[in-house]
């Protein structure tokens, strides 16, 4: 598909560069996205049946690419800083996107568990790439040991599922497996299987990882790795989920249920007693995991549009976030305060990327946790847990609007690690301006799959 | 169109309020709320021969509109808005705040969300103005409030928000309970809902319910109001109690009653008793109080029970007091609170130990709050009287069970307790010793004076001839 990577060795231009190829990366995207139609599934298969990309997978690319852009413009100034190796820096997170491809339109596991290494490898790698800071080198240390754990899990699982139903391709997965009537081996596949992604997507209790890989990672990488990558392992999640075991869900959605409202709980209480902004981010990613978890248990064809959606919502309103705090010297709350006196229109965007991320109406966050209810709603079996999570979401304002409290109610004067330019204005504003047209217009943003 | 521009003036002037620098918004603010009250009154005048309403789509594949319905209630409630927001602007003219452009800014944007709640009639619709009104209530007290206001107001929007999400919850599964399973328009609403076997109606009840509830507020959902009240700006009181309770009043008249009938029937009888017990405990509460403000704020949960336990009593002619109510509560209330400002603007202190002797020093003032503390408990003459007879009146339907005779006369022992602490604070606040003001301005300003003028005209007006107001909610019962 749409391999590319640069490997350019002039060190100021490199970042200009990355950014016009994720823009070229984009319109083909967009392109792609003319080829690919609802009524004809069948055109765009690749590799030998290995890949196929759906009008879904097509929209999801699109969109994803969309934030990598949009992440590039906030962020290559800050990236820049973080050591001497930028062109790599780049072309790791290239080598992402490309995972990112083969995990949305994949259509055999084999070509699913490729998608996912290429999208861990590079993240172990920009986790320790701030070289002279012990928490950058532990935290790569620590997701590359969880992780190539996990790895083995999911291996596993796939030798079980294939010894289960002879097949890799998750087209005849589900046809296999359902004919079969449950073979003890298929169940304990789709168990290792779960347990890999929910690492891969810091789902509790296989969480552990997250909040020190966070915290540790120089933070334009994690703001990368917390929204893309992450919705691209929940992409990824929802596909296997929903193809290959939608006829077992009876076996598996109990599970699932109870580790989504762990993670609900976890994330949201623990976000509760941080006082760095960046560890609360962490701990409100796992906390909106729980929420994008729905879309996978509710197996329905809102899923589709719910994951995509808050994908988009979450990741948008997270980089924003993390390109404010980047700015910031002092990343707890109280280096916040007053930062309304100070800078009215960065308090401002603040406060949007907040509601959208507590799920205020008229921002994205609403309408992608509207969909994801909407989903899990009409599945109809887990109303407690709708009710459980809405608790949660309750919970998550309180941390949230700690930040706006900073802001806007307490006095102090925030000292900046670096000047806000005009650029990064214009492209906050932007950022502001897609979160809000998200919650007003998301029909600009979805496509009936 | 004229429904759109009841949403678009304030929600457009208040944005445009924030660019403002200096005391100009204070004007702006006036202008803008007086044009949203005309528009009201339009819409309110044309209501006596028939609704308006208004459509265009906003996100098809949700199946939800932008439909706006001006009927008898609802032309009522923005009537209401409009009065109270522009007493507000016209009082605040005189007054210092800081940055005045955003604080008027947020109260002209709350009021916008106000008209829209009373307005949609499309239940996604309803619910993002539910939390728009919110929003800028959370700023306005936050940063204008007194000493615990951060604490407060946070205690008050986690509160409200997690009520909206029930609802969010409730609305999500009627919907698709709803022809086509995606259509938030009224009718699609109320048909889903009440074609739900009773069981599922039971507790889908509380989930729309609790967010109605903490609102009102009803016990034992009422705990973030008095504090919020005490710490918020006065301004923001008057939205709160004056308007945004209705939201809950009116929500459940809307979106409660006939959508799940059969669950309103099996939890009435026990939110009649919650009502009740909140009347007798708020009207309690209020008389061990000195400070005036948490006082007003107590007797407001009480009468907010009261209207509540009428409303579940459902008689054609309570479920009118209710409305005339909301109407003439809004207005005393404002009345009310706008005394009590004074007050603490001019002796600084709202401790009823330490004032006395209003009559003399400000006899004006004292005139107007024995005026509205008379249409507070519903004496004959003032508007709160009609209200009152018609709710009382409506409590005395039922079946004579000792239940409900219980009910009528815990809700009359709140009326007369009601008449005791306000009278109490009238007395103590009016006549005795004088004591000294703390600040230079004497009596009434031109603008208060204007304020309150418009508030006891139309306490007197209703009071002496209801007629137009029952008249304009007639169509609503008829239903």
């Amino acid at each position: 598909m749409m391999f590319a990577s640069v490997m350019v060795n002039n060190k100021k231009s490199i970042a200009t560069i990355a950014t016009l190829l994720f823009a070229v990366l984009l319109g083909i995207n967009v392109w792609d996205l003319s080829t690919t139609s609802v009524s004809d599934p069948g055109k765009n298969v690749f590799f030998n049946g290995m890949l196929r990309v759906e009008h879904y997978s097509a929209w999801f690319n699109t969109l994803m690419t969309g934030c990598t852009l949009l992440y590039a413009l906030l962020m290559a100034g800050e990236i820049r800083k973080v050591g001497a190796h930028v062109g790599e820096y780049f072309a790791l997170i290239f080598f992402m996107l490309c995972g990112l491809y083969l995990l949305s339109s994949y259509n055999n596991l084999l070509m699913m568990f490729l998608g996912i290494e290429i999208l861990s490898i590079p993240q172990y790698i920009l986790a320790g790439s701030d070289k002279r800071n012990l928490k950058s080198s532990e935290a790569s240390l620590k997701y590359f040991l969880m992780g190539s754990f996990t790895t083995g899990i999911l291996l596993m699982g796939i030798a079980l599922l294939y010894g289960a139903a002879r097949s890799f391709e998750i087209g005849n997965l589900a046809a296999m497996l359902h004919s079969d009537g449950l073979n003890p081996l298929a169940l304990a596949g789709i168990m290792f299987v779960m347990i890999a992604f929910a690492f891969k997507v810091s789902a509790a209790p296989m969480h552990m990882w997250t909040p020190d890989v966070y915290d540790g990672s120089p933070t334009p990488f994690t703001a990368y790795m917390s929204t893309v990558v992450k919705a691209a392992a929940f992409f990824a999640f929802l596909r296997l989920f929903n193809v290959s075991f939608n006829n077992l869900s009876a076996h598996w959605t109990l599970v699932l249920a109870v580790i989504t409202a762990a993670t609900l709980l976890v994330g949201n209480v623990t976000a509760v007693f941080q006082q760095s902004v960046k560890r609360m981010l962490a701990y409100s990613s796992i906390a909106q995991a729980g929420f994008m978890l729905f879309a996978v248990l509710a197996v329905n064809s809102f899923a589709w549009q719910g994951i995509i959606i808050y994908a988009v919502a979450y990741s948008v309103a997270t980089i924003g976030l993390f390109a404010v705090l980047v700015k910031m010297k002092d990343y707890t709350y109280d280096g916040f305060n007053g930062l309304a006196k100070k800078d009215p229109m960065l308090a401002f965007v603040t406060t949007i990327f907040l509601f959208s991320l507590a799920g205020i109406p008229l921002t994205g966050g609403f309408m992608a946790k509207y969909y994801v209810l909407l989903a899990v709603v009409q599945q109809g079996q887990l109303m407690w847990l709708v009710i459980f999570a809405l608790l949660m979401a309750a919970i998550s304002v309180y941390y949230y609007f700690r930040v706006i409290m900073a802001m806007y109610f307490k006095p102090g004067t925030p000292e900046m690690s670096s000047p806000v330019t005009v650029g990064d204005r214009v492209m906050l504003v932007i950022t502001c301006t897609i979160i809000i047209l998200l919650g007003i217009a998301p029909q600009l943003f979805l496509t009936n799959v | 169109m004229v429904l759109l521009f009841l949403i678009l003036v304030p929600l457009l002037s208040g944005i445009l309020s924030f660019a403002i620098k200096g005391n100009g918004a204070k004007t702006l603010g006036v202008v803008s709320s007086m044009i949203t009250l005309l528009l009201s009154a339009w819409v309110s005048g044309t209501n006596f021969k028939e609704s308006v309403s208004w459509q265009h789509d906003w996100i098809p594949m949700l199946g939800t509109q932008l439909s706006l319905l001006g009927d008898g209630l609802s032309s009522m409630l923005c009537l209401l808005t409009g009065i109270v927001t522009m007493v507000v602007m016209l009082v605040n003219l005189n007054k210092d705040v800081e940055k005045p452009g955003s604080f008027v800014g947020f109260l002209l944007l709350s009021q916008a969300g106000l008209m829209g709640v009373f307005l949609a009639l499309d239940a996604l619709l309803f619910y993002v103005f539910w939390e728009l009104a919110l929003i800028p209530v959370y700023f306005l007290c936050s940063q204008w409030g007194g000493e615990k206001r951060i604490a407060v107001t946070f205690k008050f929007f986690v509160y409200t928000f997690l009520g909206s999400l029930m609802l969010l919850a409730a609305l999500i599964y009627l919907s698709l309970q709803s022809p086509g399973m995606s259509s938030y328009s009224w009718n699609d609403i109320v048909r889903a809902g009440s074609s739900l076997p009773a069981s599922t109606q039971q507790w889908l009840f509380w989930l729309v319910f609790i967010a109605f509830a903490i609102k009102m507020p009803i016990f034992p959902f009422h705990t973030w109001q008095p504090d919020a009240y005490e710490q918020s700006p006065t301004p923001v009181t008057i939205m709160l109690s004056a308007l945004m309770v209705k939201m809950g009043l009116f929500a459940v008249m809307r979106w409660l009653l006939p959508v799940l009938p059969q669950g309103v029937v099996y939890w009435g009888t026990t939110v009649k008793m919650l009502s009740v017990i909140g009347i007798v405990y708020a009207s309690v509460l209020a008389m061990a109080q000195t400070d005036i403000k948490r006082l007003v704020a107590y007797s407001s949960i009480a009468h907010m029970g009261l209207m509540s336990a009428v409303m579940f009593n459902y008689s054609v002619v309570g479920m009118h007091g209710v409305i005339v109510q909301m109407f003439n509560h809004g207005i005393n209330i404002t009345g009310m609170w706008l005394i009590v400002s004074m007050i603490e603007d001019r002796w600084g202190t709202r401790d009823m130990n330490k004032l006395g002797g209003m009559a003399i020093t400000a006899p004006r003032m004292a005139i107007a709050l024995v005026i509205i503390a008379f249409a507070n408990i519903a004496l004959p003459l003032t508007s709160g009287f009609v209200g009152e007879f018609m709710l009382f009146n409506g409590l005395f339907y039922g079946d004579g069970s000792a239940a409900q005779v219980g009910t009528m006369v815990v809700a009359g022992l709140g009326v007369i307790l009601g008449a005791v602490y306000t009278l109490n604070m009238v007395q103590r606040v009016a006549f005795g010793n004088a004591v000294e003001m703390t600040s230079d301005s004497r009596d009434l300003s031109a603008n208060e004076y204007a304020g309150i003028a418009i508030i006891i005209s139309i306490i007197l007006y209703l009071g002496v001839y209801p007629k137009p107001l029952l008249d304009l909610t007639a169509s609503m019962i008829a239903q």
